[in-house]
């Protein structure tokens, strides 16, 4: 699949209609899904035939992007049960079969190495501190091949930093920087959305 | 939920040691095919807690898993079509999961396990 196809697919998806803030629950826009999926694919091959998992779903963009790009199983966890129908939708519309989990990623339990990849865009830890970090340190206890994940620009430093030294990454690769449009990430934002900088990393656990 | 996702998720109140495997309770389960693959099935074997998945699939009704599995059965197709089988293509759609050193229910409902923990839990 090209990426314009990944991308424009992922354009059709249903997302969160009444996002809760203090989750963080905006979505992954397609843009950024689809290079973030195509990259783990084309230049990694950490998708195809694999084991994906696709922390804090949400609607369901990132998981919906693996299969697509030919994941042999998908499974999703989200804590917000509303977001993990809307993922369930989505996945069948475009008649794909996606495992769904209610669960708080950071009190999860997980038997074996059987997930090969995880992805995620995790909240950025602007409500919660330490949300990414804490979203960090479960998939790579999880991912026995690769972690994809989004941060912000302005914490590169502290994530290499804690990936590498805490939590006992092999490697830690920002991939690219990239434009995100975050809906009222702050309250005393007058503009209805913020374009902050995001980087893409790969994680080798 | 599949019997993939089952082998993985373990029961993590605190202070529980045996959390796994958790038991299923089924009220509706449904067949889904999925496309067949060899390799796949292959790789991912030796990660797989066996009894769990032979015993999860009885409860859903399907009793052609051998108790026992080693590699060498990975050649026979026969083999590979029912691991398949029981692995991918059944999904516990209403029920429970229940954890085997305390007893407590996890529900499901729609396909999607509820895992998560009461505040005197954490
Ligand atoms: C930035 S959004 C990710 C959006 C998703 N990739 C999409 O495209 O819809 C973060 C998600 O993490 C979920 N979340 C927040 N805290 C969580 C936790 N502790 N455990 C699991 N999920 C959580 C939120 O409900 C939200 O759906």
């Amino acid at each position: 699949m090209k990426l314009k196809q990944l991308e424009g697919l992922l354009g059709d998806l249903q997302q969160f209609s009444n996002p809760k803030v203090e989750l963080e629950q905006y979505p992954t826009r397609p843009h950024i899904a689809s290079r973030m999926l195509y990259m783990a694919e084309n230049s990694f091959g950490d998708i195809s035939g694999k084991v994906v998992a696709d922390f804090g779903c949400g609607c369901g963009t990132l998981g919906i992007a693996g299969a697509l790009l030919g994941a042999e199983y998908v499974v999703g966890v989200d804590i917000d049960s509303q977001s993990l129908e809307l993922a369930s939708l989505n996945a069948e519309d475009l008649e794909l079969d996606i495992d769904l989990v209610l669960w708080d990623i950071r009190n999860s339990k997980w038997r074996g190495q059987i997930v090969d990849t995880v992805v995620m865009n995790p909240p950025f830890g602007t409500r919660k501190k330490g949300a990414d970090i804490d979203f960090l340190s479960t998939a790579l206890k999880v991912a026995s091949q690769a972690v994809y994940s989004l941060h912000k620009t302005t914490t590169r430093d502290h994530v290499k930093k804690t990936a590498l030294r805490d939590l006992n990454a092999r490697s830690a690769e920002v991939l690219c920087e990239l434009r995100f449009d975050v809906p009222q990430l702050y309250k005393f934002h007058k503009k209805k959305e913020v374009d902050i900088a995001v980087d893409l990393w790969r994680f080798v656990p | 939920m599949r019997l993939l996702t089952h082998n993985m998720l373990s029961c993590n109140i605190k202070g529980v040691t045996n959390g796994f495997p958790l038991r299923l309770e089924v009220e509706k389960f449904v067949e889904k095919e999925v496309d067949f693959s060899a390799e796949f099935l292959r790789n991912i074997f030796p990660k797989i807690e066996w009894k769990a998945l032979v015993d999860a699939a009885r409860s859903m009704g399907y009793a052609e898993l051998p108790d026992e599995a080693d590699s060498s059965m990975l050649d026979s197709d026969d083999f590979l079509k029912k691991f398949h089988h029981a692995l991918l293509e059944l999904h516990l759609e209403e029920g429970a999961l229940i954890c085997p050193e305390t007893g407590r229910r996890f529900p499901v409902n729609k396909g999607i396990p509820n895992m998560l923990l009461h505040e005197d839990e954490v």
